[in-house]
């Protein structure tokens, strides 16, 4: 589904090199974690993933479902069923949850020559996935991310997720500011979405997450590139010694 | 949730640079000859039928303009107006003032109907629509008023107010330039010198207005300046719902729009006054465009009387424009709430003044105003409390949104208290579209434009919620379209 091949970006203003020559597969059904030091280049990834200006490949492809993505913009990516969960949601005054999310679901139909839903179909599809997430329907008419918790911001995150039906889901540290609780919640949430067509990347910088949304693969990205995948032992192996042995490994 | 899908809609039908009503139509006319003098001030007298001490009240006016300057103080910078080169009167021909519907010339009938103005009452009543009886200004007369006669049997009186002076001359002569007097200030005063037509309305004591009024200008002729004069009066326990509207073909040339207005609430009455302003802005060089001089001032001049002023301000080359409330009588209230949207090379100084004179008085100001391109967007507003304005209130709430960094907006409150009592609080923000909320919006599959609609619409809710609702929906609409290739 996702194929990166030696992809080499900068950031466009300063022209600092970010990623360095990454290679990453990830088939159709397939849940991949990423995991890395701080400042491997992880949030950097997702944002060239979905489109965000202010990047600039120089060198290799983004391939996803078969065809290069590298020329389309952030919205036609959306519509294409590439999926972000930020790692911190954006807040909109002014702008009910709701009517965020029928505008983003009517033009992503729109774009796909699809018919819009009507207001009484839309209203029950989000009772439904929002029941799942422990989500209050009085929260939805609140603004969007304007005074949510972070346990509340994620989970509209994954509410999000879960009405647009992407194909490709890249989670950026979603566990970041959840409690277990909470944590717990959006990872029933995540994997009540993986399903033989859809791919998930899960971004992460601790093991804890991996223990709810339990990857089939791990990779290691560190300076831009990835140095070392395996299982999900992997993982527990980061977690017990440190990113260090792996790095020197690679060097 | 529908409205915003047709504002995305109608914003992705539209080219750029493109204003919907800029459309010119071709209608023989009569005209002042192009100048001012005291002769000018005659010809409109004159062609208006008026009484000579209107003819008087006028020329005692233009007496004074000449003695006095325009002002600079103003946010704004546009070449001197050259007042000679204006005609001061345009009108249809045959048409010195409204007629029955029948009678209208078929191709004026169409300007409105273009614009989307219903002028057929039956229309109205058969549709499920709410009724809004119209006074349909077409330069300087006005053209037809419709339900007038459904209005009089409430005792309400809605004509021009050209008709009012031949008419209704004791109201007349006893509230015109009462609120804002001759020598107010240079556009006021030029108004009272020159103004060609406007609307009256006087609602009688203890009568709530039975449906929506509103007035419809409409500039068309080249070379003429638009001088609007708008009078309404609620009376004791009254209480009446008014709303304008205004657009001018697109043109190279700036056209001049000088009104004036004023509102008069006795004891309990209330009035409450929206404007959607969408006069020809100019092309996107800044070339052309409506240059929009408006003083608009309300005097709540009976106890427990409350004036509201709402305006959703999208048009005009230069806007220079600050309705305001006279707070005199005890208990009274003031209310402002706009929306100012600048975009291209527009340039926009408006605000408020709310004065405090009665005890017990308050009043509250909601400004969000939206800079894009290369505009400039400027809030200027006054608070003051007269000595004798014991627990005078005011909460003022003004927010400015960038878009792009071309643009400019800057706030110029005034406050003075003179009364130890007062308490005025005033807030203030600046604000960005970030990246980070456009590239949020682009990540759930919303275009740009319809994102920074999106965006722009949650900024302005507040103020959207204070305007009848079908207009609500119009506004939202028009501030989508104003902004319309403002990103990128």
């Amino acid at each position: 589904m996702l194929e990166i091949k030696n992809l080499r970006a900068r950031i466009a203003n300063d022209g600092t090199e970010i990623i360095r020559g990454l290679n990453l597969t990830v088939k159709a059904g397939e849940v991949a974690a990423i995991m890395g030091p701080n400042g491997s280049g992880k949030s950097t990834l997702s944002y060239i993933l979905s489109g965000r200006e202010g990047y600039e490949v120089t060198e290799g492809d983004v391939v996803y479902n078969g065809a290069s993505i590298l020329h389309l913009d952030a919205a036609e990516r959306a519509v294409e069923g590439i999926f972000l969960a930020f790692q911190y949601p954006v807040e909109i005054p002014g702008v009910a949850t709701l009517q965020f999310l029928k505008v983003a679901l009517d033009e992503q139909r729109k774009a796909r020559g699809e018919e819009e839903m009507t207001t009484p179909a839309f209203i029950h599809f989000v009772k439904e996935s929002a029941a799942r997430l422990g989500i209050d329907m009085q929260m939805l008419r609140r603004p969007l991310n304007v005074g949510f918790s972070g346990g509340e911001k994620k989970r509209a995150e994954i509410l999000q997720m879960a009405l647009l039906e992407p194909k490709l889901c890249v989670l950026d540290e979603t566990d970041s500011g959840l409690d277990i609780d909470a944590l717990k919640i959006v990872a029933d949430g995540v994997n009540s979405l993986r399903s033989p067509d859809r791919a998930v990347v899960v971004i992460t910088h601790y093991q804890r997450l991996l223990d709810y949304i339990v990857p089939d693969t791990v990779h290691v990205l560190y300076k831009g590139r990835i140095i070392k995948s395996g299982d999900k032992s992997l993982a527990h192996q980061l977690e017990a010694n440190g990113y260090a042995d792996v790095i020197a490994d690679a060097a | 949730m529908p409205a915003v899908q047709e504002t995305v809609d109608r914003v992705r039908m539209i080219d750029v640079d493109q204003y919907r009503y800029g459309f010119e139509t071709t209608i023989p006319v009569d005209k002042a000859p192009k100048g001012l003098s005291e002769d000018t001030v005659r010809f409109i007298s004159e062609r208006k039928r008026e009484p000579s001490w209107m003819l008087e009240w006028r020329l005692d006016a233009y007496r004074r303009w000449l003695t006095m300057e325009e002002p600079g103080w103003a946010r704004v910078d546009y070449p001197e107006v050259d007042f000679n080169a204006i005609h001061y009167y345009a009108a249809p021909k045959g048409i010195s003032g409204p007629k029955s519907l029948a009678e209208v010339d078929p191709e004026i009938l169409n300007v409105y109907k273009k614009l989307g103005i219903p002028l057929h009452e039956q229309e109205m009543l058969a549709g499920v629509k709410t009724r809004i009886a119209v006074d349909a200004v077409f330069d300087s007369v006005s053209v037809v008023t419709t339900f007038k006669q459904e209005l009089q049997k409430a005792g309400v009186i809605f004509m021009s107010i050209s008709e009012a002076i031949r008419e209704h001359s004791e109201l007349i002569r006893e509230y015109l330039g009462s609120v804002v007097p001759t020598s107010d200030n240079f556009y006021a005063t030029l108004n009272s010198a020159v103004f060609s037509d406007g609307s009256f309305v006087y609602v009688p004591p203890g009568v709530h207005c039975p449906m929506e009024l509103s007035t419809y200008f409409r500039i068309n002729e080249r070379n003429t300046g638009q001088f609007e004069r708008t009078l309404i009066i609620a009376d004791k326990g009254a209480s009446v719902s008014y709303l304008e509207g205004c657009t001018a073909p697109r043109r190279e040339e700036n056209q001049l729009h000088a009104a004036v207005v004023e509102l008069v609430a006795l004891d309990d009455a209330e009035i409450k006054y929206s404007t959607v302003q969408n006069w020809y802005p100019g092309d996107s060089e800044g070339k052309g465009g409506i240059y929009n001089f408006v003083t608009k001032r309300g005097d709540c001049r009976g106890a427990r009387s409350k004036i509201s002023w709402t305006q959703v301000e999208t048009g005009s080359a230069v806007t220079w424009k600050y309705p305001s409330c006279i707070l005199r009588g005890d208990e009274s209230r003031g209310e402002f709430y706009s929306i100012a949207v600048s975009n291209g090379h527009q340039q926009i100084d408006s605000g408020t003044k709310m004065i405090h004179l009665g005890k017990n008085t308050s009043s509250r100001i909601v400004s969000k105003g939206i800079a894009a391109g290369f505009s400039d967007n400027t809030y200027r507003g006054k608070v003051s409390a007269h000595r004798r304005a014991t627990n005078a209130r005011n909460f003022t709430q003004c927010d400015s949104l960038l878009i792009g960094d071309r643009c400019g907006a800057h706030t110029v409150p005034y406050i003075e208290a003179k009364n130890s009592s007062a308490k005025f609080e005033h807030e203030a923000t600046t604000s960005k579209i970030s990246e980070d909320q456009l590239f949020y919006c682009l990540q759930r599959g919303i275009p740009e434009e319809a994102a920074v609609a999106l965006i722009v619409n949650g900024f302005v809710k507040d103020v959207l919620q204070q305007l009848p609702m079908e207009f609500a929906v119009e506004a939202q609409k028009l501030i989508s379209i104003s902004l319309e290739g403002s990103v990128g």
